[in-house]
């Protein structure tokens, strides 16, 4: 097949992809949109392997068939609640990737510069490297330079990624640790990367290539290290923005204008998920790369009175009463694998003819989204799941508010007290609701360690023990 | 000491100021009692019944005088009444000493103290000895029970086998202790209550009684703070009044039984149903004026008489609400006045003493020790906390609301605009200097990622994690530089090549699986 069809078959792929993102807009659209993205990629792939440049098509096609086999293994065995690790996992692949096929380029680059230079055949080059062969020097400068890139990125990436996946799988210490020296480490290994890159593009060696690989990858590691647990929706949607970018930049180095495509499509669709998240918790992009809380201006205000539990009975008699209930669950329902019982909690207090709905944070969980998608898997219908900005306006009406497992998106402190490391984040506003049930493994700070004045408040009452086994308790006394 | 109440003379007032329940608790304060004959017959207290109290009978209202050192009565003094006030002895009684300062110095001169009921300041701890109050109360209550007797329908709305009725609407016109009463009344009685009030404060009482608070569209400079003026109302502009007169108006058409309680304390009554408002009323509708005493707030009103307007309006104008109900007038007036002595014996050892250092006793004297103290100085706590200053949402109009938004339209043009200069800048210079095989593929960048902003910002919030997951198999398009390479000769591009395809084939396969998984657990209810 000669290039006119495999073009053409990109720009199909291109439109698909696209469709594929845009139909992410509703939940009914989403499932036919998933088909859009998966045709995209097989014809993408198919293409490819027919078109020009390719060769050792079968090799190919039994490598994507064991990855193919891994990857649905891994897909089917996922438990919901391990989403978080799974995405930041798979981000490394890419990343790796990115890194392989960039020093790919730079070998067929150099194997080219010596055919060129013995006076080799031309005609004997075939794919990339043909292409490489009609490259003015120029143009095999800004080739490197992309492709420098491009396994840059593609480095972060994988070990950013690698370490996301063990702070989220618990394997790594989730605290921000980080070595000393701190930033400046970070900012050392990038300088000597741009000297690298000054070197490489001089004389075109791989040793500077490999320098900067490995600072890179140094980089990736620490970064990701200095960023604390809860701020891991920000981190694991900029991994998504980078991985993005990477094949973005390894599409340049290619000449491949869907590897550019859709790399930027993925790019900016991660870098506008880590806004969105940014958002939520009120912090800028560069605070949250940096690590560890902004610094607060003051002494914080000291919490008043003291925290009074309840027991499954108490908040069985009040929920029998309540007309109203809001449930506003975070990382620890995830945690304690409670969602089937929440799901059940709901399904029998909606028979019971009471109004259940459910509160998001935005940053609620590990990853954006993160409740909806553990909610949806324990069937709880999505249209009683609500944003933070529907429902906020709704807790003076409310009855009851359960809080299940999260801690720093319903602290008060954020808008009471300006001295607080999360002053002016947008907080659900549960306290608000006539009383409030809290379900906490035990008096503990959250991820943030800051104390949350909720759980001291009057209407609050703590209902302590493991999410999972407080609510199954909790169930077997509502009929 | 002994407490003596005597026959009201004021002609047509039922009430008498002890009821042999009040004098049981007198007589444990210490003090002994006794009544004039027939002082309660009117308020249906016999003779037998207070003497069963162990209340002595005096058989002349002079012996009274006489022989009593605290004198409680309900009416201010008459002429001769105040002729036989002694020095060192005490009045307790209504007095209104702004429209009474002759006979208030005269008193004062003759040595005897006097404590009115209806100075007592309105603090907490003085509700209990709030006369006025508990009056106010009963007023009201009987406002709508006369209103009732002279409306020739129902106040509930029914449904019956012999047709419908609508329901009575009703009128409230100032949410005093009156107010709110009738207010409670009307509503129990099944009417639609309406109810006015030149307190914006007041709204929220007015909606706990089950009324609907008539709101003005008026944005008052100065709007009244009942907390400065001590739970009273104050005169008001003239322009408020006018928007006030302007909603009657518009009401006075539809409304069946009007009441209106409005007074300022120390003034003639506001005139706020007019003759007009009157015309408008449907025939057979009623007005009662509690304010028929200070002049009336309806145009039409004549103090202490029934009439009726040229078109069938009944208007009533009676003055003596309380004395219509006499006993329970009297029951309350009985221990509004016992709190008060008792206040004034704080040993409870039958000796008053006159505490001139106390907030309400303070309040209450009128004239002590041959001295006029008549107005007292303001008490120490007021009456209700002040409202703190409202910083009420202002509600944008329309033209703000536009501005609003023609300046935030504005600004996002101007920062559109200078993004896109920039970015158009930006562009333009890299154009200056890369070859043009590099252009082509940057052009694609540059909208590639114009239309992934466009896309992704309509994503919904709950399909995020969706779409990580399925960013994340797409961007293994990856696979694709591979793919191209893997062909090549030398066997370390074909071995990294192949460690990308596969690594590769593991994401889409998995990304995309795991996407299918998430969007089918979404359902809806």
């Amino acid at each position: 097949m000669d290039i006119g069809f495999t073009t053409a078959a990109y720009v199909v792929a291109a439109v698909l992809f696209i469709l594929s993102l845009g139909g992410l807009s509703g939940q009914e659209s989403a499932k036919r949109a998933v088909w859009y993205g998966i045709v995209g990629m097989g014809l993408a792939v198919g293409a490819t392997l027919i078109g020009p440049g390719s060769g050792l098509w079968l090799l190919s096609l039994v490598l994507i068939g064991l990855g193919g086999f891994i990857g649905m293994q891994l897909a089917q065995r996922v438990q919901m609640t391990q989403m978080p690790e799974l995405v930041a996992a798979m981000h490394s692949l890419v990343g790796l990737a990115a890194v392989f096929v960039g020093f790919n380029a730079d070998i067929e680059i150099t194997n080219v510069k010596t055919a060129l230079a013995g006076g080799g055949d031309l005609k004997s080059l075939t794919g990339f490297a043909a292409l490489v062969a009609k490259k003015t020097a120029v143009e095999i400068n800004i080739l490197r330079v992309e492709l420098f890139l491009g396994i840059f990125i593609g480095a972060i990436t994988f070990t950013g990624s690698v370490v996301a996946y063990g702070k989220l799988a618990g394997r790594f210490n989730t605290t921000a640790t980080q070595l000393p020296g701190g930033h400046v480490l970070n900012a050392a290994a990038a300088i000597l990367s741009v000297v690298s890159l000054l070197w490489y593009f001089q004389s075109g060696d791989l040793l500077p290539l490999l320098i900067m690989t490995v600072a890179a990858l140094f980089i990736g590691w620490h970064l990701i290290m200095g960023i604390g647990g809860a701020d891991m929706p920000v981190v694991v949607s900029m991994l998504n923005s980078y991985s993005g970018w990477a094949a973005a930049a390894i599409g340049f180095s290619l000449g491949n204008d869907l590897l550019i495509v859709v790399g930027a499509l993925v790019g900016s669709s991660g870098a506008i998920l880590s806004y969105i998240m940014c958002k939520a918790m009120n912090r800028s992009f560069v605070s949250v790369i940096l690590g560890g809380f902004g610094g607060s201006s003051g002494p914080q205000m000291a919490v008043e009175g003291e925290q009074v539990a309840i027991d499954a009975d108490g908040v069985a008699a009040a929920l029998d009463e309540a007309d109203s209930v809001v449930i506003i669950p975070g990382y620890g329902m995830a945690v304690a694998q409670a969602q089937q019982s929440v799901s059940e909690l709901t399904k029998r207090l909606r028979a019971a003819g009471k109004t259940v709905r459910f509160a998001i944070h935005p940053v609620a969980g590990r990853l954006p989204g993160h409740m909806n998608v553990l909610l949806a898997e324990a069937k709880v219908p999505y249209d009683i799941v609500l944003e933070m900005d529907e429902i906020n306006d709704d807790f003076p009406d409310t009855d009851v508010a359960i809080v299940i497992g999260s801690n720093d998106i319903v602290n008060p402190a954020a808008q009471d007290d300006p001295n607080s490391p999360i002053a002016g984040m947008p907080v659900l506003e549960c306290w608000k609701a006539k009383q409030v049930f809290v379900s906490k493994r035990g008096q503990g700070t959250g991820y943030s360690g800051i104390e949350n004045p909720l759980f001291f408040k009057e209407n609050t009452r703590m209902f302590y023990g493991d999410a999972k086994a407080s609510l199954d308790k909790l169930l077997t006394k509502i009929s | 000491m002994k407490i003596g109440t005597p026959r009201e003379v004021f002609e047509g007032e039922s009430r008498v100021a002890m009821t042999p329940d009040s004098a049981l608790q007198l007589q444990k304060l210490g003090f002994d009692c006794v009544v004039e004959t027939g002082a309660g017959s009117a308020a249906g207290f016999s003779d037998e019944a207070y003497v069963a109290a162990g209340v002595e009978i005096a058989a002349t209202a002079a012996a009274l005088w006489k022989t009593a050192d605290v004198v409680a009565k309900v009416r201010p003094p008459n002429d001769t009444e105040a002729k036989r006030l002694k020095k060192s002895q005490t009045l307790i009684s209504f007095f209104w000493p702004a429209q009474n300062e002759q006979q208030m110095g005269l008193l004062a001169k003759k040595g005897a103290s006097v404590i009115a009921m209806d100075m007592v300041p309105r603090i907490s701890r003085a509700q209990k000895m709030d006369a006025l109050s508990s009056m106010a109360n009963i007023a009201g209550y009987r406002a709508v029970i006369e209103a009732g007797n002279n409306f020739g329908r129902f106040f509930t709305g029914q449904v019956t086998a012999a047709g419908k009725v609508p329901p009575a609407k009703v009128l409230i016109v100032g949410a005093g202790v009156a107010g709110l009463a009738a207010i409670g009344t009307a509503t129990s009685l099944g009417a639609i209550t309406y109810a006015f009030d030149v307190r914006p404060e007041v709204a929220e009482q007015i909606e706990s009684m089950g009324a609907e608070f008539v709101f003005l569209d008026f944005e008052d400079q100065n709007a009244q703070d009942g907390a400065a003026t001590g739970g009273y109302a104050a005169p008001s502009s003239p322009e408020f009044r006018e928007k006030q007169l302007e909603k009657f108006r518009e009401l006075a058409p539809e409304i069946d039984i009007v009441i209106t309680t409005a007074l300022i304390p120390g003034r003639d009554a506001p005139k706020l149903w007019l003759e007009d408002m009157v015309a408008a009323m449907k025939p057979g509708s009623v007005i009662v004026d509690l304010a028929a005493e200070k002049g009336g707030n309806c145009d039409l009103t004549v103090m202490d008489e029934k009439i009726v307007s040229p078109n069938g309006v009944t208007i009533v104008g009676y003055t003596d609400f309380p004395s219509r109900m006499a006993a329970q007038a009297s029951t309350l007036y009985a221990n509004n006045i016992r709190h008060m002595l008792t206040d004034l014996t704080p040993e409870k050892a039958g000796e008053i003493n006159h505490n001139m250092d106390d907030d309400v006793i303070r309040g209450a004297t009128v004239a002590h020790a041959g001295a006029v103290t008549f107005p007292p100085p303001p008490p120490k706590i007021s009456a209700i906390a002040a409202a703190p200053k409202k910083q009420a949402p202002k509600e944008p109009t329309a033209e703000e609301k536009r501005a609003a938004e023609t300046a935030a339209f504005k600004k996002s043009t101007q920062q559109q605009v200078g993004l896109l200069s920039g970015g158009a800048a930006l562009i333009l210079l890299v154009g200056l200097y890369a070859p043009a095989s590099f252009m082509q593929h940057f052009i694609v960048f540059v909208l590639a990622v114009f239309v992934g902003f466009q896309v992704i910002w309509n994503v919904s919030h709950a399909l995020h994690t969706p779409l990580m997951a399925v960013t994340n198999a797409i961007s293994s398009i990856i696979i694709l530089g591979a793919l191209i390479q893997i062909g090549s000769g030398s066997w370390l591009v074909i071995l990294l090549g192949a460690l990308a395809v596969f690594m590769a084939g593991i994401n889409i396969f998995g990304g995309f699986l795991v996407t299918r998984r998430m969007l089918a657990m979404f359902q809806k209810s």
